[in-house]
């Protein structure tokens, strides 16, 4: 199975992206820059946490515009993986892939820290490594990821099962403590916490690891191929 | 030449932490008369043309799908010149 991490002028979760996946199913992985107009060789596309473009205008407002997102809605529309990161979730938000929107954390700051999350689906393929209701600890690092939508679209992810994960103790504001979404189809999801910041206990937890590990399982259950490490 | 001026605020009953902040502000000043504050985004974009219909159009658009996310935010714009 084959990775992309994308990279728009001011992603800086891309190099962690990367060696999460190196690190936790070494499998191969590319760079793909904003302005690629091919992502036909990949399974999973991973958008990373920064800030691209600058965060101008609004978070994700502009880099929805890359010609790289055109490939991405297609890869979606196809069924393949893909996993929006922070700024990444607040991209894919913007491009209309994801419901909602994200807005400033009703404190007013800038929150990086470990937050405790409950795994409120395990049926997706980031999350099947988990138990469901599990909890578990993966850092946040955000000043805008309080999530929003309004209550036609809150009731659409409930019943569809479309809310991944929840905070424990809401850091930002988030409606119904959201800290992670799917789409319908269950195979676009976006989060703000940084599950490839929690991939090794030295990190100061290993929970991470097992999103990157659920994908490759995923991946492997539907095209049977064994490629065994 | 024709000037537009967007103006894009956060949706009534959206909360505005900016906002709320810099009423806080105001009322620690002594300024107790403000009851609510809301905090936006002003632009000006020069269009060269003249065809006031089609600018119209053209910054309907322009609003829709960049300048404001109308999942959260409201906008309106005024055209002169």
């Amino acid at each position: 199975m084959k990775f992309a991490v994308l990279v728009f002028p001011g992603s800086n979760c891309d190099i962690d992206c990367y060696k999460a996946v190196q690190d936790t199913v070494g499998e191969p992985v590319d760079y793909v820059w904003h302005t690629a107009t091919d992502l036909s060789a990949y399974d999973c596309i991973l958008v990373p946490g920064g800030f691209s473009y600058g965060d101008y205008l609004r978070c994700g407002a502009i880099s929805r515009f890359a010609p790289v997102m055109n490939e991405v809605a297609k890869a979606a529309e196809e069924g393949k993986y893909i996993l929006g990161i922070c700024n990444g979730f607040q991209i894919l938000t913007e491009a209309g892939l994801l419901p909602g929107a994200l807005l400033r954390n009703t404190s007013m700051k800038f929150r990086c820290h470990d937050t405790v999350l409950h795994v409120v689906n395990n049926q997706t393929p980031f999350t099947n490594d988990f138990e469901l209701n599990e909890e578990i600890v993966i850092p946040i690092a955000h000043g805008e990821g309080n999530y929003y939508c309004d209550e036609e679209t809150l009731k659409d992810l409930q019943q569809n099962n479309q809310i991944v994960f929840t905070y424990k103790d809401n850091p930002n504001g988030s409606l119904a403590d959201i800290a992670g979404i799917s789409n319908k189809r269950g195979n676009v999801v976006g989060m703000m916490p940084h599950p490839e910041r929690a991939v090794s206990d030295l990190l100061g937890s290993a929970d991470g690891k097992r999103m990157f590990t659920s994908i490759l399982k995923a991946w492997r259950d539907t095209h049977g191929t064994a490629s065994v490490r | 030449m024709l000037k537009a001026t967007v103006y894009v605020t956060i949706k009534q009953g959206v909360l505005d932490p900016q906002g709320v902040a810099v009423q806080g502000a105001l009322h620690s000043m002594g300024f107790q008369e403000v009851e609510s504050v809301r905090i936006g985004k002003y632009m000006e974009l020069s269009l060269n043309t003249d065809d006031r219909a089609e600018a119209e159009r053209r910054v309907k658009e322009m609003c829709e799908k960049l300048l404001a996310n109308t999942v959260v935010e409201d906008y309106r714009y005024e055209l002169e010149g």
